[in-house]
């Protein structure tokens, strides 16, 4: 049977066309997204990586791992609390999914307003895009980028996350798209447990 | 199983995965502060990372539960393309070690 013969007969042929892998399209589509992000930040720490190993005065300016340790429990967190909100909205309890997602997005506020504050304090001793008062001055540069785009993403699902939040409570949204939010805040959580080891950890002075 | 049993028993299961990942990520810190060789350490922090990466695609992002199919796509494409991505390493360490061409 032709293309045509599928196109022009449609189901009552007893062929049926699903959509690919079983998956709703929605969520295939993040799960794509996802994958092309990925190759973004592998990228990003790949190149940071690699100016790492071939700089030599590479300067390892963190002293506290208190903000960072703070900020890595806040995320990791978010997502339990994503989660429990998916429990709900999948039960049918709309007032409980819709307070996860907004409790969600508080922790999501509460690490950005983290992140600006440590990035205040570096720039306050004296740390731009290409100069430091430590060494080379790549690392100012490929710090403020990874953890940038890292920002980045996680301001984009705290505004995603209150609108779909707010959709969901309003019927507009049901527990699916929920799911495809979730997934997304999943990933920004699983980049963290990349960069934080990599940026900074790798840089703490001893 | 009732409902409420299994959303019970799902829920324990989540906090056993964040407990296991809040751990692991503890662990990264333990291993920030270890006296050990610079290579030794990312390798060390790379593994747990791995491993809390893989903990929360399986079962925060339900990766698990997908068709067999979509998992293999997902891992093999991506495994595939992030390995294809270390063939500049060797030019980076050829920039430490300082030859040849480095000049």
């Amino acid at each position: 049977m032709s293309q045509a013969d599928l196109t022009m007969e449609g189901p009552s042929s007893g062929v049926t066309l699903g959509p690919a892998f079983s998956i709703p399209t929605k969520k295939l589509a993040m799960w794509l997204f996802i994958i092309a992000d990925t190759m973004t930040f592998a990228a990003c720490l790949v190149a940071y990586g690699f100016v790492r190993n071939g700089g030599s005065d590479w300067p390892r300016p963190f002293h506290s791992i208190t903000n960072v340790a703070l900020m890595t429990f806040i995320l990791l967190t978010s997502s339990l609390t994503m989660l429990l909100g998916l429990r709900s909205a999948r039960a049918g309890d709309k007032a409980g999914a819709f307070r996860w997602t907004m409790i969600t997005a508080v922790a999501g506020i509460l690490f950005a307003l983290l992140h600006v504050r440590e990035w205040l304090g570096l720039i306050h001793q004296g740390m731009t895009l290409f100069k430091n008062p430590w060494g080379t001055g790549l690392f100012g540069a490929s710090f403020f980028s990874i953890t940038g785009l890292h920002l980045t993403h996680v301001t984009v699902g705290v505004i995603a996350l209150i609108v779909v939040g707010v959709r969901y409570k309003g019927g507009r949204y049901n527990a699916d798209d929920i799911e495809v939010l979730g997934l997304y805040w999943h990933f920004v959580d699983l980049v963290w447990m990349f960069v934080v080891p990599l940026v900074y950890l790798l840089n703490l002075a001893h | 199983m009732p409902i409420a049993e299994r959303k019970s028993d799902g829920f324990t299961k989540d906090l056993v995965v964040y407990v296991c990942l809040l751990a692991l990520a503890g662990l990264q810190f333990v291993i920030a502060y270890q006296h050990i060789d610079a290579s030794q350490m990312f390798l060390r922090m790379l593994v747990v990372a791995v491993v809390e990466a893989g903990l929360a695609v399986m079962f925060f992002m339900h990766l698990w539960a997908e068709k067999r199919g979509f998992v293999l796509f997902v891992l093999i494409f991506t495994i595939f393309v992030l390995l294809g991505m270390q063939f500049g390493w060797t030019d980076s360490f050829r920039m430490v070690t300082g030859a040849p061409f480095s000049k």
